[in-house]
């Protein structure tokens, strides 16, 4: 572990901006390219590097298996949350538009509906693509070695 | 600026909408959450208490929406506000609206019988993630039949599959790994077929709306590209319903899966390809366009009789009783294969109800031998002797569906195979008849054996403890209503024939 | 460009060529699923025919000398986004079916010890003789 000082540095170096570069794809998704998608393999390969410098025992100390396993299904929760709250304020599942304000909507407010719809969901998706690619890494990582 | 951007296909309606509305959204909605809540808790009873909710609220919703479909007609729901064709859009009309409430039905008894059968075939700590992926798929195979638009069926039919693979991959055997693997490559290639297929329509007219397709698929530029489009479709669903020669994963998957996802798959997951090729070959590209120009009817009609009679052969050879049933099923998709090519009314309306009716039969037979299984943990055919007396309630339920499997007058089956004959001989297809004849007297040997060896053999196996109550109690209301379906003949060949007549009569205005 | 109007079998190379690599990837990948026994080989190809899919989607949307659809002032022509939706969510599903297919192989190693189609095959035949 002694010999590997650079990589081990560097990994540190880095890490903050990965995750700092995944926010900003995230936030980005609104506007131009990006969203949760790019955003949350983006977040779980910061981990992910983090796990190959330093084993994955100490990612799992950062990063618990049970939160992983955990925002798999938050995400979809949170996606679907915003469905239902929707069809309580009157319009469609996923009708964004409605979800600050009530029916009838103007455009003023359809738009801000718009605009914290997607990022409301796309939060979803970022939480459940970073949960799906660490549980995938983690149940894959050092299996078939430890036993 | 984003005020300019909106078109005026962002309209806003003026006032809320009730939950009546909201009806085609929660029939897919609510097993999804109940899916994820399932992840979430992971521990069984509460899992089993939130799919047994989730999946007896299904056939509720399911009601309603046909009641709404026979008095106001098509319900069309926009998906997120969004109209159709730009958005996706859900869409109901009577052929679906049987098939959702079919497929519900199905998926409640099915969630009501699975507790102690689970609990007997898979270890304490996966159960939990068992009832999330049983609601997955139970979200997929209803988001599959209620959507309205080409892509959003591929993402349910993968959504539903993936949840199918780990199903089968929980069952008890090493076995079941190799037979989840096989079915995850096949299915998937048949779901890119699909894909491809839909790709390929999408880029000749530019919509993926299924009924718009429907309105501008004569005025695509040009046919050849549309007509593969219609072949890869075809093949897609092909493989996804185990038609005759694309059948190769399905017994293994049958066989090895925990007894009640067999029952579950078995009975609603061919279906509901089942209905989607219905869906394109008729609704969406419509007779003229599939039969017109393309020998689909010729070679659906070879490949079912096929099917009907070398995998009725199969199942007589088969050892194990779970592996028997699954070709039986080969060869009644090949019934309902039939029905489409010879396209007309009264074949149709067999087709159609023999969808139903073997959805009821198969569920009734595989519930018996998971009755079977949980008593004495039987499933080879020879291992069986002597339980018809041992347990005369199961295999009373597992003869009865067993003689509507065969086709015999006052079952389910009988309806459905008298169509298919009097549809065959007003064809002029008399070695049709007589092929239909044939499936059905190799049917009888395959049910025979089982019988005869349950019956008048002396017994081998002991029975460990009884079947639990509500397990028998719902084999036998499947099994009632085998003998219903046979009796009330009008309720189930009315309705198909409903459908028949709404699907010849296809989208195009 | 009028050399190749000559040749009519070159000119449908030369201008549909993205179909012809679609169809290339395709073909590969269907013939890489059915002919290995390799369980690791049949999931990589199923990967490149899931690919060639998501060519054969993108490559209609985009339209020459157009922008990427971001609305600016002064833009009128701009490749069709709705492909790139569509795909992005077919590479989801590959990734979701190529984990889930990788962690079956993973179990069937551990079970049969090995990950080749064939002696799998072989090893269930003598169980089910066996029995």
């Amino acid at each position: 572990m002694i010999l590997d000082v650079i990589l081990r540095i560097g990994a540190k170096m880095f890490i903050p901006f990965i995750l700092v570069f995944g926010l900003y794809v995230h936030l980005h998704g609104d506007f131009g390219p990006g969203g949760g998608f790019q955003a949350g393999v983006i977040i779980a390969a910061a981990v992910v590097l983090y796990a190959i410098v330093f084993g994955k025992d100490a990612a799992v100390r950062v990063v618990p298996v049970w939160v992983v396993e955990l925002m798999v299904s938050l995400g979809v929760l949170i996606f679907c949350a915003v469905g239902v709250w929707s069809m309580f304020m009157g319009g469609e599942f996923l009708n964004y538009n409605v979800i600050f304000h009530a029916p009838p909507v103007s455009q003023y407010d359809a738009v801000h509906g718009q605009h914290w719809g997607v990022f409301l969901v796309e939060i979803g998706v970022l939480v459940t693509v970073t949960g799906t690619m660490l549980t995938i890494f983690y149940s894959f990582a050092g299996r078939g070695r430890a036993e | 600026m984003p005020n300019d951007l909106r078109g005026d296909e962002m309209a806003v309606s003026s006032e809320g909408m009730s939950l009546v509305q909201h009806l085609p959204a929660l029939q897919v909605a609510v097993p999804l959450v109940g899916s994820v809540l399932c992840a979430i808790v992971r521990q069984r009873h509460l899992a089993a208490a939130i799919t047994i909710a989730c999946s007896v609220a299904m056939p509720v919703i399911a009601y309603l929406l046909l009641e709404i479909v026979r008095e106001h007609g098509t319900i069309s729901y926009a998906m997120g506000g969004w109209e159709p064709p730009v958005g996706i859009e859900y869409r109901i009309d009577v052929v679906n609206a049987y098939l959702l409430l079919l497929v519900s039905i199905m998926g409640a008894l099915v969630a009501l019988y699975a507790p102690r059968s689970i609990a007997n075939e898979i270890a304490p700590e996966k159960q939990g993630l068992y009832y999330s992926m049983y609601l997955m798929c139970l979200a997929g195979l209803l988001g599959m039949a209620i959507t309205g638009d080409a892509f959003n069926v591929f993402v349910f039919m993968e959504i539903s599959s993936l949840a199918m693979y780990t199903l089968i991959a929980l069952g008890s055997e090493r076995r079941a790994l190799v037979a989840a693997f096989q079915y995850l490559v096949i299915g998937t290639l048949g779901a890119t077929f699909y894909v491809i297929g839909v790709g390929l329509i999408f880029t000749m007219t530019g919509s993926l709306n299924l009924y718009d397709i429907s309105q501008l698929v004569w005025d695509s530029e040009h046919v050849r590209p549309v007509i593969a489009g219609l072949a890869f479709i075809t093949i897609g669903f092909g493989l996804k319903l185990a038609m005759f020669p694309l059948h190769l994963w399905l017994p293994n998957a049958y066989a090895y899966a925990p007894t009640v996802a067999t029952a579950f798959i078995a009975s609603t997951a061919t279906k509901v390809a089942v209905y989607l090729l219905l869906r394109f070959l008729f609704s969406v590209f419509g007779t003229d366009y599939t039969f017109g120009l393309t020998p689909a009817a010729e070679i659906m009609m070879v490949l079912a009789v096929l099917a009907m009679i070398v995998a009725s052969l199969s199942a007589i050879y088969q050892v194990n009783v779970k592996r028997m049933l699954a070709y039986s099923s080969v060869a009644q998709v090949g019934y309902m294969l039939l029905g489409i090519a010879l396209v007309s009314e009264a074949g149709l309306t067999g087709g159609i109800s023999h969808l139903f009716n073997h959805a009821i039969i198969k569920a009734a037979l595989f519930l018996a031998v998971g009755c079977i299984f949980y008593s004495s943990g039987v499933t080879r055919i020879e291992n069986l002797a002597g339980m018809g007396r041992q347990m005369p309630l199961t295999l009373g339920a597992f003869v009865i569906a067993g003689l509507g499997l065969i086709g015999v007058p006052g079952t389910a089956g009988f309806v459905s195979k008298w169509y298919l004959i009097e549809a065959s001989a007003a064809a002029g297809h008399w070695w049709l008849v007589i092929a239909i004849v044939v499936s059905s007297v190799l049917a009888v040997v395959y049910v025979g054996r089982v019988i005869e060896v349950a019956y008048f053999r002396e017994p081998v196996a002991k029975v460990v403890r009884r079947p639990e109550p509500e397990m028998v109690l719902i084999t036998w209301a499947l099994a009632a209503a085998v003998i219903w379906f046979g009796i009330d003949t009008e309720l189930n060949a009315g309705i198909a024939g409903e459908a028949a007549r709404s699907l010849l009569a296809g989208w195009r205005e | 460009m009028t050399e190749l109007a000559d040749r009519p079998l070159l000119e449908a190379l030369a201008t549909n060529y993205n179909y012809w690599i679609t169809i290339v990837l395709m073909v590969s990948g269907l013939f890489i699923v059915v002919s290995k026994s390799n369980m690791i080989k049949t999931l990589v190809g199923l990967g490149i025919f899931q690919t060639s899919v998501y060519l054969l989607y993108l490559s209609p949307g985009k339209i020459l000398g157009a922008t990427p659809p971001i609305m600016a002032e002064g833009i009128e022509s701009y490749s069709n986004p709705l492909p790139h939706v569509l795909i992005l969510t077919a590479i989801v599903v590959g990734v979701a079916t190529l984990a889930l297919g990788l962690a079956l192989v993973v179990r069937i190693h551990e079970a049969y010890g090995t990950i080749e189609e064939d002696e799998i095959t072989a090893v269930v035949d003598r169980e089910d003789y066996a029995e």
